[in-house]
């Protein structure tokens, strides 16, 4: 069996499940945000539950339209906080302690390896990174998960990616999985988990690691996972407040497609309007004026992020024509940037730091673009009108790129500063 | 339960921030998101649609985010099925959950034009285009999958069934 089957497996108290099964899972972890869980919340209602299944298995983030953009926003984060409060939630997050629910789960030891998650969010499987089996829903089935803490799955085929060679310099996760993407396109995962591993992933960090899962969805993936090694020991160990399992995929197991990557011949890439899967090579770029640089999101706002951006930022300044926005993903990536001295380089180099949010990667504040304009971003998505008017344009890098891109003007490689 | 309406046509690859923009997840409220349906793949979609149409695009249907506010505004809407050549899994499951039948029918979605009438059959799975005087066959619903659309979704389903 893979790593995804055995995980499900044992959740579903089975010895053995095989891809195409329909399954009844226990779940340790059940997620939503200020955008899904209301009408998650109604559903509950609906069905006249009262009580969750367990206060301590809920994890409810206000991340998307915090701190409240709008009246409307407001009440919607008034909502799921007063359901928290009456379900006595223990990881309800609000301004203050939330940070985006993908950075801030991992980091707070919420999401364990050998872990089943269900989150209403797409970028839920994130936690595969940890050697998780975590996936997206909506919110109904979120609802339901609240009353049971199981849901039904039928077990994914997996498709196995393997990176092996040294990465290039400025290359990072975001470039591995941008790259994957440009290879199968946006549907080319479509109900599968993916599966990441070589020694170009072995050597990967965690930060890295979380990257290359987030955008799993970006593929149609419904799950991605790197099986857990020393590495993600190393960052579950510390965090962890409750026992955990590691699994590894056996030697035959069955994968419905191998792909081989040579990861040393692989450049930062970028994703081009108005899909993902329409990347290059930054060699193959060309002239691409930006008005806008967004660092930061469940896919990019991590230490090892900010740490990219503000090595290339230091002593630079950001274009004229230029609004550089950097997002801290939580409250403890900020105090550690503050620390580090990384918030003194943004602001001197003439860009704003904002407070953990989702806001700009979906359109919806900090960050909204005008009619015509464009923004490179280390967010996930570039589809038509994602960070605002209908014909703005997003296009998709690691930190390296939207840095040197802020400073240069247009989608630039580090390489050229400078020269 | 037989649905009959005029289809609208969409390509590949149809994302949840085109069924319903992020700027409008502000709220909950069903007839609100409707208002919005489709906005920005076709501003004027929902002064076109008439109760009951149809929609019909290629691959990868409701690809993007988890949100369920899209099958929900799309019902909302009048929209009475959606039929496409393949469906992304959350938007998939989210439709089934929230009462909005869905079917996957390659033949069906290349073959139908703008504006044929469309009758579909869900406990067949009979798709029947009454403009061209075609038939396509999708896999008919299971019999607990038409129950949860005809209770209107998974919850109703369940609470009606305690």
């Amino acid at each position: 069996m893979t790593i995804t089957e055995k995980i499900l497996a044992h959740h579903a108290g089975k010895d053995s499940v095989v891809p195409g099964e329909l399954i009844m899972a226990k779940l340790d972890v059940v997620l939503a945000n200020d955008i899904t869980a209301p009408l998650g919340i109604e559903e509950f209602r609906k069905a006249g539950a009262k009580k969750v299944f367990d206060k301590d298995k809920i994890v409810l983030v206000a991340d998307h339209f915090t701190p409240n953009k709008d009246i409307k926003s407001a009440e919607q984060v008034k909502y799921m906080r007063d359901f928290a409060r009456e379900q006595e939630i223990t990881h309800f997050y609000d301004v203050g302690q939330m940070g985006i629910e993908h950075a801030l789960l991992p980091e707070q030891g919420l999401v364990l390896p050998g872990d089943a998650i269900l989150g209403a969010d797409s970028h839920t499987c994130t936690y595969g990174a940890v050697g998780a089996f975590s996936t997206g829903s909506g919110s109904t089935d979120f609802a339901s998960a609240m009353i049971t803490g199981e849901a039904w799955f039928k077990v994914p085929e997996s498709m196995k990616f393997v990176f092996n060679g040294k990465l290039n310099k400025w290359v990072g996760g975001k470039d591995l999985i941008l790259y994957i993407i440009g290879d199968i396109g946006v549907d080319g995962a479509l109900y599968r988990a993916m599966e990441f591993a070589g020694s170009a992933i072995s050597s990967l960090s965690m930060d890295g690691r979380l990257t290359m899962c987030n955008m799993a969805i970006e593929a149609g993936g419904k799950s991605g996972i790197v099986p857990p090694d020393d590495i993600t020991l190393e960052y579950v160990k510390p965090r962890a407040k409750r026992e955990f399992k590691i699994y590894a995929s056996d030697t035959d197991a069955k994968y419905c497609d191998i792909r081989d990557y040579d990861a040393s011949k692989i450049e930062p890439q970028v994703a081009f309007p108005f899909k993902p899967e329409n990347t290059k090579g930054i060699s193959e770029v060309g002239n691409v004026n930006i008005d806008q640089s967004v660092i930061g999101s469940c896919t990019n706002g991590r230490m090892e992020d900010l740490r990219i951006a503000a090595g290339i930022l230091k002593g630079k300044k950001v274009h004229p024509y230029v609004r550089l926005i950097v997002l801290p993903g939580t409250q403890t990536i900020y105090l550690q940037a503050l620390r580090e001295g990384l918030i003194e380089i943004f602001v001197e180099a003439g860009g704003v730091v904002s407070t953990p949010t989702c806001g700009p990667c979906l359109g919806g504040h900090m960050g909204v673009l005008a009619n015509g304009e464009r923004s490179i971003s280390t967010t996930n998505r570039n589809f038509r009108g994602r960070m605002g008017h209908i014909d703005s344009e997003v296009y998709l890098s690691g930190p390296a790129i939207a840095a040197a891109s802020a400073v240069l003007g247009r989608i630039a490689s580090p390489e050229e500063i400078g020269k | 339960m037989k649905l009959t309406g005029k289809a609208w046509k969409f390509g590949d690859d149809v994302n949840t921030d085109e069924i319903i923009p992020a700027r409008y997840l502000n709220v909950s409220d069903a007839f609100e998101l409707a208002a919005h349906c489709m906005e920005d793949i076709d501003p004027d979609f929902m002064k076109k649609i008439s109760k009951g149409d149809i929609i019909v695009a290629d691959k990868n249907f409701g690809c993007g985010s988890s949100r369920e506010h899209a099958p929900l505004a799309i019902k909302t809407a009048g929209i009475s099925c959606v039929i496409a050549k393949s469906f992304a899994r959350i938007f998939y499951r989210n439709s089934i959950n929230i009462g909005l039948p869905i079917l996957e029918c390659a033949e069906a979605a290349s073959k139908i034009s703008e504006g044929d009438q469309i009758e579909i059959d869900l406990s067949s799975g009979t798709i029947i285009n009454l403009t061209k005087k075609e038939t396509y066959k999708s896999h008919p619903f299971p019999e607990f999958m038409q129950k949860i659309i005809s209770a209107g979704g998974l919850m109703n389903y369940v609470t009606q069934r305690d």
